[in-house]
């Protein structure tokens, strides 16, 4: 398959071409020069210019997450990889599959202190889940090649490919790797059968069982996704979903118990600590799901999947650990049930199904509604009725909005949720957003955000009017880091240390300013009719809504606390103070 | 989450020799906050372009399960052994030792080298350096000894290890 040999820039955009990939986020530099030149004399794949590196990567994510492909990204040399790692991180953290070109400082500079130069491999080794540093152009096209399969295999994740400018600008030979078998990287995605056997054996005698479900099964794909809905609707169990696993099942479904967590559900968080059979399908154990670790449903026998066999045993010890992909897994779960004609124990599960409805009367995410101020979360459910009748993405800040949107928007299919679950990156949603639009062209994107973390990648509004993405970025303004205030509240008597959103802009005039539109909505009247503006304009949009600036996001397992320690109000917060063993957790 | 009572493990991890896989190593044993009480690499097949790393470690039995998961992440790891469970193995470490002296203690110094059959590979009027290989343990009794024999200097290799018996990794 070898070819005449052309230079190093051109060889990486034709493997590129070959592994699919029809868009780039990226920023250019002196060190990515030939590269963008390459770029520029062909046209099949379109390059979006951000802002600012991070922004280019998170886009990337939002990107990926929303397509299930590969996100590409490609920066300079020093500032502009640096600017990459809080993305990379991200990503890792989070599993979404991306390749990030960086350019580097030519190979003979390598080591002297160049302009614009920074040891990248060493600085992103511990922020992805490979990278490369190409020294010879005979590497370039197997490396690039291979990058992409560690990205997408396995456990997906981050890779780098630090690229330096002679090799760029080096002439040799292309050669399509596609598809060819690593010498030592071969992730198992298919389970032992015996633990499968095992599992489902253990989920058939089961009394108060529950399904703990995660980002694992989303990345799985959408296939995996609507296998595992079936195989929930079959056995009649519960089902909860962590941050991240928000769509992987139905939310609407009445097997759905929602979010589990530090701000998950009530009857999410009781059935988890009082459950007897745990089926987790791609989760982690995440200290925001399991709270205080000895006290995580005690009484539990646990089936752990995961791709990953680092993430079994690692937070939690389980019972029965299945090694695989999601989607495998499942059906070889299914095909063994419904062989065996597996009826679980009708009584029981009735008495466990009665419980669970006990803690739903709770009505965990009750709030005192308003006619004076709006509450953020009236702001959801209005946003919520508005959106849900279209083709809907949403993505998210972090923070008290970013809790408040996952409790309560109800996401349907997986793939549609974009929210920074493991890193917990401010200024995620904005450039997340338009990675989303890019990819989505005609679907209504929402940005979830609060008034302090836009302004942490504010400056993408620009990359969202330069190619007429619609974002539509929805700002719970409460001109409070919400969350940090919420925490001051409770842990550290009231004193809210430089957590004030002082000299915000006006962000009506800000979007106008970028050639945007903006809105405001800030009494309870003028809502609906915004979020109707807001979706019906067809360009970018940011609405500014004025929320009650002293709510507080319920309900919450205080840190340090078991499940079924769960503050459900303010009332509750008073009552039970935070131990000092809980202080010292994040 | 820490179950178990602490353990020493000796992990053996067969590498592509390239650059960067010792950095990767490292970093995953800092990073993640696990001990390294020895660490040896070298390259053991050219041709191949395999390097074995031989980690000494220590934790519960937890902790340990994940230290060899987590290598097993590592993309140009080949294969992760734990040389302390699957069975036994020996170790070997090598050290060089310099002891300055005179009169009594430099005889006694000659005479303990001979006990623990150290070598001795380089000799001064009022120095000797002693070569010698054995376990950790045989090793740290021999650096005990020569301490107030006027032990100056210690230069060791740390462990490597392989598996007995006819099979291999």
């Amino acid at each position: 398959m070898a070819s005449e040999p052309i230079l190093g820039a051109e060889i990486i955009v034709k493997a590129l071409i070959d592994q699919g990939v029809e868009v780039i986020f990226g920023y250019p530099g002196g060190a990515v020069l030939p590269l963008y030149d390459a770029l520029f004399k062909q046209n099949q794949i379109k390059h979006i210019l951000v802002r600012h590196e991070q922004a280019a990567v998170h886009a990337a994510e939002g990107y990926a997450r929303s397509t299930g492909k590969v996100g590409v990204v490609l920066v300079t040399s020093g500032p502009g990889a640096t600017n990459a790692v809080t993305g990379l991180t991200d990503a890792l953290m989070d599993s979404i599959p991306l390749v990030c070109l960086t350019g580097q400082v030519p190979t003979h500079l390598i080591g002297n202190d160049a302009f614009q130069e920074a040891d990248t491999t060493g600085i992103t080794r511990p922020c992805t889940k490979h990278n490369y540093l190409v020294k010879s152009i005979d590497d370039l096209s197997r490396t690039v090649h291979e990058a992409f399969h560690v990205a997408r295999s396995g456990r997906p994740g981050p890779v780098v490919i630090d690229l330096p400018k002679d090799i760029q600008q080096t002439k040799g030979e292309y050669v399509n790797h596609a598809g060819q078998r690593h010498r030592s990287y071969n992730p198992v995605v298919k389970p032992d059968r015996q633990q499968v056997e095992a599992a489902i054996n253990l989920m058939a005698t089961a009394k108060k069982p529950l399904f703990y479900i995660g980002g694992g099964v989303v990345n799985s794909g959408p296939a995996a996704a609507q296998l595992l809905t079936e195989f929930v609707r079959l056995t009649g169990f519960p089902c909860t979903q962590t941050l991240m696993g928000l769509g992987a099942f139905p939310g609407s479904d009445p097997l759905s118990l929602g979010m589990l967590g530090m701000h998950g559900m009530y009857e999410a968080n009781w059935a988890m600590h009082d459950c007897d059979v745990m089926i987790n399908i791609g989760a982690r154990f995440d200290d925001r799901v399991t709270g205080k670790v000895s006290a995580f449903a005690p009484n539990s026998k646990k089936i752990h999947v995961d791709i990953d066999p680092s993430s079994i045993n690692k937070n939690v010890r389980v019972d029965i650990p299945v090694v695989g992909d999601v989607g495998h897994v499942i059906e070889e779960m299914m095909r063994i049930w419904k062989a065996r004609q597996i009826r679980p124990d009708a009584k029981a599960l009735t008495a466990w199904w009665e419980q669970i409805n006990k803690w739903r009367a709770r009505d965990c995410l009750r709030y005192k509604a308003s006619n004076e101020v709006i509450k953020p979360q009236y702001a959801l459910q209005r946003l919520y009725e508005a959106a849900k009748s279209r083709d809907f993405y949403i993505t998210t800040e972090v923070g008290q909005h970013q809790m408040w949107a996952a409790q309560f928007l109800k996401f349907e299919k997986p793939n549609h949720w974009m929210t920074s679950g493991g890193l917990g990156t401010m200024g995620y949603g904005l450039p997340a957003a338009s990675g989303v639009q890019v990819a989505h062209p005609e679907a209504l994107v929402v940005d979830v955000a609060g008034e302090a973390s836009i302004m942490m990648n504010i400056q993408e509004i620009s990359t969202l009017v330069q190619y007429r993405l619609p974002v539509k970025i929805f700002i719970l303004n409460n001109r409070w880091m919400g969350m940090v205030r919420q925490w001051q509240e409770l842990l550290h008597g009231g004193r809210y240390s430089e957590s004030y959103s002082d000299a915000l802009p006006d962000f009506v005039k800000l979007a106008e300013a970028f050639g945007a539109k903006g809105l405001r909505a800030s009494k309870v009247s003028e809502l609906d009719g915004v979020i109707k503006e807001m979706i019906e304009t067809q360009g970018p949009v940011i609405v500014d809504v004025a929320v009650d600036e002293k709510e507080n996001c319920f309900p919450m397992i205080p840190s340090g606390a078991a499940h079924n320690e769960m503050l459900l109000g303010p009332e509750d917060q008073s009552a039970k103070p935070i131990s000092e063993e809980g202080m010292v957790l994040v | 989450m820490e179950q178990g009572q602490i353990e020493r493990h000796t992990i053996s991890v067969l590498v592509d020799n390239e650059a960067g896989v010792l950095a990767r190593v490292i970093g995953l044993f800092s990073g993640r906050g696990y001990n390294i009480e020895s660490l040896t690499v070298a390259e053991v097949d050219a041709e191949a372009h395999f390097s074995r790393i031989t980690v000494v470690t220590s934790g519960t039995p937890m902790i340990i399960e994940q230290i060899k998961n987590q290598l097993r992440r590592l993309v140009p790891i080949h294969r992760v052994t734990d040389l302390t469970q699957d069975g036994p193995s020996l170790e070997r470490e090598l050290i060089l030792v310099k002891v300055r002296g005179s009169g009594e203690k430099r005889v006694e110094s000659l005479r303990i080298a001979d006990i623990f059959r150290a070598r001795v590979v380089d000799s001064t009027i009022e120095s000797f350096v002693f070569e010698m290989t054995g376990s950790t343990e045989k090793l740290n009794a021999f650096i005990g000894l020569m301490q107030p024999l006027g032990l100056v200097e210690v230069s060791r290799t740390g462990v490597v290890a392989i598996a007995r018996g006819a099979e291999a990794i």
